[in-house]
């Protein structure tokens, strides 16, 4: 509304401006907004003028509670972060603790924990793509999805005993060694999974439908995804060619094989088609870490970080007392502090952790992957259709449990 | 597949450091645990972060994280602690400044746009502030909260607690109110030469070379 007003009459002259501009609420309760995002979208028409979107929903103080938990105690926190991919987040908080303490996990003890971050990847993608799909109308991939996650999901309990907040990995190895027969399923998963990729490529891949909801939407290029944080797929669908797996090495990832798949536009498309291939190469991997796992202890042998067997408490005092020790007091970490990084599914995630030499972490920041992502979002969606900051949001892989911490 | 990932071999790490600290406004640079931390002068930050981005020794083309850190008991108490890293280079820097609750550290989000976040995150649970950052509303806390939650003086349980009253058909916020204390358990243990227990002095010194003695003085 515009009310110029001559000055010298006084004499209202009444104008009607057209504008076709409102803020409006994109959740937090919307099925595509992956959560409890809050977007407020300033529309201009149907056209997305301005996103701001409100986080914090989910917030439940992760960081401030780590800080009144001891080391071990605070594993499980970080399965409730990005509960979509639970086993690489306490990988990277179990390599912080490890680096701090001066401590490796041995051999198969590494072994298990790529597998098991391999798993979760597919487990993550399996779940980013499918329903993603379902954002953009199609009901069918998230339908067969489930159904092979579940049994990755199978996978999980076996070893861990809980299907999502595993709670497997520790400092200094993992909780237990996989059950009798377990390696075997998983190569015979890993031999018919392939094929599933193949099905759910069928149907969108080449979809027409797909291919324009998704082709050059929210494109963005390699110096804006440098500038604005991005990492993992979202970074290599930009054709930054950047892995941690590969340029950082942890764990076993310098003796197994594995190709970084890199796209070239960068928009919501090709972050899909990298996904796909890395699923692939995580098949690969799997396939790798099964042939070169050898039999042995899983966690490391010092009884002042890893429990000692339940056998030996029935007839051994020191047993004993480790063991009580290691579950009320927990170990004192030396002062010191460290970045660690992991690639998650998501892309880098990492632990900042400050020892202050007793029991508990004295600050425990947790860099979610998908704070920057969403930050990304105003950018990315400004001047795009209503309906494509959907294929938008679904495109970046956000799962609040982490960003909201 | 390009293969650029693996050709960027990371460089000697003592080297990178010593380059570091030759920059202006660099108080002093450390490797730790194989990682170069650098503290920082707070009032050239901004220079310095710029060089750290455009300088092709350094280019730190990310920044990947940015908190703080508090520590009461120091007369500035807050870390700001940045993590950069260069994709291009494969390497990481890590910078950290002190400030306290009133001071302005500069704002780096002209450099890496992603910083706006990071810089609201660290007001908000922090209560750190920054200078020349456009949006400084909270972000993770509730809209109308009050206090820094991660201040080690604020405490764990809070101060308020929310729930829905049926009566006035409404949320409402109370004072919290703990049916146990909570409890909070020292784990210092006097048996690790931490702390010397009253008659034990003599063989404390012995052991420890005089230094623990000292401080129970």
């Amino acid at each position: 509304m515009d009310d110029a007003t001559s000055g010298a009459a006084g004499e209202r002259l009444r104008k009607t401006v057209e504008i076709d501009s409102h803020a409006m609420n994109f959740g937090p309760q919307h099925p595509a907004a992956h959560g409890v995002l809050r977007l407020v979208l300033e529309m201009d028409g149907e056209m997305v003028a301005r996103a701001d979107p409100h986080i914090g929903l989910l917030h439940r103080g992760t960081e401030k509670l780590i800080e009144y938990k001891s080391y071990m105690q605070a594993v499980p926190y970080f399965d409730r972060l990005d509960y979509v991919s639970p086993m690489c987040e306490e990988q990277a908080f179990a390599l912080a603790v490890e680096k701090l303490l001066g401590i490796e996990a041995p051999e198969r003890g590494k072994w298990i924990r790529t597998l098991f971050a391999e798993i979760t990847r597919v487990l993550n993608h399996l779940l980013n793509i499918t329903t993603y799909a379902l954002d953009v109308g199609a009901i069918t991939p998230s339908l067969w999805g489930f159904e092979e996650r579940e049994k990755l999901l199978e996978f999980h309990e076996a070893a861990s005993g809980a299907r999502l907040h595993a709670n497997y990995y520790r400092p200094g190895g993992v909780a237990k060694d996989l059950p009798a027969g377990l390696e075997e399923k998983i190569a015979a998963w890993a031999e018919s999974f392939p094929k599933f990729i193949d099905d759910l490529e069928e149907l969108l891949t080449g979809n027409r439908i797909w291919k324009q909801r998704l082709v050059d939407i929210g494109v963005v290029s390699p110096e804006e995804a440098l500038a604005w944080g991005f990492s993992g797929p979202c970074l290599r669908a930009s054709g930054v060619p950047w892995d941690l797996r590969r340029a950082q090495p942890y764990e076993m990832y310098h003796q197994v094989e594995f190709a970084v798949p890199v796209g070239r536009n960068g928009d919501c498309y090709d972050r899909y088609l990298v996904r796909v291939a890395e699923m692939r190469e995580s098949v690969k991997i799997i396939r790798q870490c099964l042939a070169k796992m050898k039999p042995g202890p899983v966690k490391i042998r010092d009884h002042k970080f890893a429990p000692p067997p339940r056998a030996d408490m029935k007839h051994s005092m020191e047993a004993l007392i480790h063991h009580f020790k290691l579950y009320t007091e927990g170990y004192h970490v030396p002062e010191g502090a460290t970045y660690t990084v992991v690639e998650s599914p998501k892309g880098e995630f990492g632990v900042y952790l400050v020892a202050d030499g007793t029991n508990r972490p004295y600050r425990c920041k947790i860099r979610p992957t998908g704070f920057a992502h969403l930050q990304a979002i105003d950018m990315m969606a400004r001047r795009h259709m209503l309906a494509d900051a959907v294929a938008i949001i679904g495109s970046l892989d956000i799962v609040f449990g982490e960003i909201d911490r | 597949m390009p293969q650029t990932a693996e050709a960027a071999a990371p460089a000697p790490i003592e080297l990178l450091a010593r380059e570091v600290a030759s920059l202006p406004g660099v108080a002093g640079v450390a490797v730790e645990k194989g990682e170069i931390v650098a503290h920082a002068q707070r009032d050239v930050l901004v220079p310095l972060m710029l060089t750290l981005r455009d300088d092709p020794r350094f280019a730190c083309e990310q920044m990947m994280d940015l908190c703080g850190v508090d520590w009461p008991e120091r007369p500035e108490r807050f870390d700001v602690v940045y993590n950069l890293l260069s994709v291009s280079r494969n390497h990481r820097v890590r910078v950290i400044v002190t400030t306290d609750e009133t001071a302005l550290v500069p704002s780096v989000c002209a450099i890496w746009p992603v910083a706006t976040w990071w810089e609201r995150e660290a007001w908000d649970l922090f209560g750190i502030l920054f200078a020349g950052q456009p949006d400084h509303r909270r972000i993770l806390t509730d809209y109308g909260f009050d206090g820094h939650p991660l201040r080690k003086d604020f405490p764990l349980t809070g101060y308020v607690e929310v729930r829905y009253d049926d009566e006035r058909k409404a949320v409402v916020y109370e004072p919290v109110k703990l049916t146990q204390e909570f409890r909070s358990f020292d784990f210092v243990s006097p048996w690790e030469a931490i702390t010397t227990l009253p008659g034990d002095e003599k063989a404390h010194a012995t052991r420890a070379g005089g230094a623990a003695a000292k401080r129970t003085e």
